[in-house]
C-alpha cells in the first residue's frame, strides 16, 4: 500500500485518455447535439410559421369570400335596377306607340270622313242634277231647246 | 477460496497487487493493466459513437453516449462559467473512467484472480480505485491543472497575492500562506482518499462476504452489490463534480 511509480504510469494513461477525449470524442458528439438542437429549433419555427400562414390564408379567404358576396349582391341589385328601367322604358314606348296608333287611326278616320263627305256631296249634287233634269225634262221642249242641248252636249263631249 | 493462511491470508492476498520492481520503482501491473483496458474500452465506445454521430435520429449507442455527455456537460455548465476546451472532456473522462474502475468491484471477487492464478499470476487486485496510486494519479493530475489554471488566469503575481494575502490581508501573510497551502493540498488528498476509501472498504466487504459459508453469501452479497451500484456511480460523480468545482475556483479571479 505504498505510493510508487504506478502513479506516474497512471498519470500518463490518464493524460492520454483526456487528450483523446478532448480531441476525438467530445467535439463530434457535442457538434451532433448542437446540430440537432438547431434542427429541432428550426423545425419548431417552421411549424409555427406554417400555422401563422394558415391563419393568414384563412383570413384572406374570408375576406375574398366577403368581397365576392358583396360584389354579387351589387350585381344583383344593379341588374334589378336595370330591369326596372327596361320595364319603365318599354312601358313608355308602348304608351307612345299606342298614342301614335291612335293618332294615325284618328287621321284615317278624319280622312275617310272627308272622303265620305265628298262622296256624299257628289252624290247629292248628282241627285240634285238629276232632279233638276227631271224637272227640266218636263218643262223643256225638245225642239225648242234642241239647239241648247246640242250645244251643251258638244261642250260635254 | 484459496485458504492458505486462513481468513487473514485470504484478505491480504486479495488486496496485494501484482507488482514488479523494488522500492519507488515498483509497478502495480494489475492496476496499470486494468485501468488501461478500461480506458481503452471507454475510448473505443465513445470513439465509435463519435465517428457515427449524426444530428438525425440517434441509435441506441449514440443515445446512451449522448445521455452521458449531456449529463456531464450540464454539470460543467452549471458550475463552470468560463470558457475552456479542456474541462468538459476532462470531466467526461474522469466520470467514465472512475465509474469503470469502480464497476470492476461488481465482478465476483475471485473470478479474475482465479483466472490469473491459472495463468501463473500470484496476486491480482482487479479494482484500480482500490490502489492509492490510481486515485492519486487522478487527483494529482487535477491538482496540477488547478495550479496551472490558477497561474494562467490570475498571473504569477495574482496567484502569489491570492496565496499570501487572503483571507486575512497582507499583515498576516505567513498565516495566510499556511492556510492556503493546506487548503490547496487538501484538495487532491481528499479527492484521492475519498475514492480510495470507499472502494477499498467496499471491496473489503465483498471479500469478507466471500469468506462466509456459501449459503449466506448471496443473502449478503446481493444487497451489498445493489448498494454498491449506487456507491460506484456516486463516487465517480463526486470525483467529477469536485474536479469541476476546483477548476472553476481556479478560474475565478478575486
Amino acid at each position: 500500500m505504498s505510493i510508487n511509480a504506478t502513479l506516474i504510469g497512471q498519470m500518463i494513461t490518464f493524460s492520454l485518455l483526456v487528450w483523446l477525449t478532448m480531441k476525438y470524442i467530445w467535439p463530434p458528439i457535442i457538434a451532433a447535439l448542437e446540430e440537432r438542437k438547431v434542427k429541432i429549433a428550426e423545425g419548431l419555427a417552421a411549424a409555427e410559421k406554417g400555422q401563422e400562414e394558415i391563419k393568414l390564408a384563412e383570413k384572406k379567404a374570408k375576406s375574398v369570400l366577403k368581397e365576392a358576396k358583396d360584389q354579387s349582391a351589387e350585381i344583383v341589385s344593379l341588374a334589378q335596377k336595370r330591369a326596372n328601367e327596361l320595364v319603365e322604358e318599354s312601358k313608355l314606348q308602348a304608351q307612345k306607340e299606342g298614342e301614335r296608333l291612335l293618332e294615325a287611326a284618328k287621321a284615317q278616320i278624319e280622312q275617310e270622313m272627308l272622303q265620305a263627305r265628298e262622296n256624299l256631296r257628289k252624290e247629292v249634287s248628282a241627285l240634285a242634277l238629276r232632279a233638276a233634269e227631271q224637272i227640266l225634262k218636263e218643262e223643256i221642249d225638245k225642239a225648242k231647246h234642241q239647239d241648247l242641248l246640242n250645244r251643251t252636249a258638244e261642250q260635254l263631249g | 477460496m484459496a485458504s492458505e493462511g486462513g481468513a487473514t491470508g485470504y484478505i491480504v492476498h486479495h488486496l496485494t497487487p501484482l507488482s514488479v520492481g523494488e522500492g519507488f520503482w515498483t509497478l502495480h501491473l494489475d492496476t496499470l493493466f486494468f485501468s488501461a483496458v478500461l480506458g481503452g474500452l471507454f475510448i473505443w465506445f465513445f470513439k465509435s459513437v463519435a465517428e457515427r454521430a449524426t444530428s438525425g435520429v440517434p441509435g441506441l449507442a449514440q443515445n446512451f453516449a449522448e445521455m452521458i455527455v449531456e449529463f456531464v456537460d450540464t454539470q460543467v455548465k452549471d458550475t463552470f462559467h468560463g470558457r475552456s476546451e479542456l474541462i468538459a472532456p476532462l470531466a467526461l473522462t474522469i466520470f467514465c473512467w472512475v465509474f469503470l474502475w469502480n464497476a470492476m468491484d461488481m465482478l465476483p471477487v475471485d473470478l479474475l484472480p482465479m483466472i490469473g492464478s491459472v495463468m501463473g499470476m500470484e496476486y491480482m487486485r482487479v479494482v484500480p480505485s482500490t490502489d492509492l496510486n490510481g486515485t492519486f494519479a487522478l487527483s494529482i493530475s487535477v491538482f496540477f491543472l488547478i495550479f496551472f489554471y490558477s497561474i494562467k488566469v490570475k498571473g504569477v503575481f495574482g496567484f502569489i497575492k491570492e496565496m499570501t494575502c487572503t483571507p486575512f490581508g497582507p499583515w498576516l501573510m505567513p498565516f495566510n500562506l499556511m492556510l492556503k497551502v493546506v487548503e490547496e493540498l487538501a484538495k487532491p488528498i481528499s479527492l484521492a482518499l475519498r475514492l480510495f476509501g470507499n472502494l477499498y472498504a467496499g471491496e473489503l466487504v465483498f471479500i469478507l462476504i466471500a469468506l462466509l459459508p456459501p449459503v449466506v453469501q448471496p443473502l449478503l452479497g446481493f444487497p451489498w452489490a445493489i448498494f454498491h451500484i449506487l456507491v460506484i456511480t456516486l463516487q465517480a460523480f463526486i470525483f467529477m463534480v469536485l474536479t469541476i468545482v476546483y477548476l472553476s475556483l481556479a478560474h475565478e479571479d478575486h
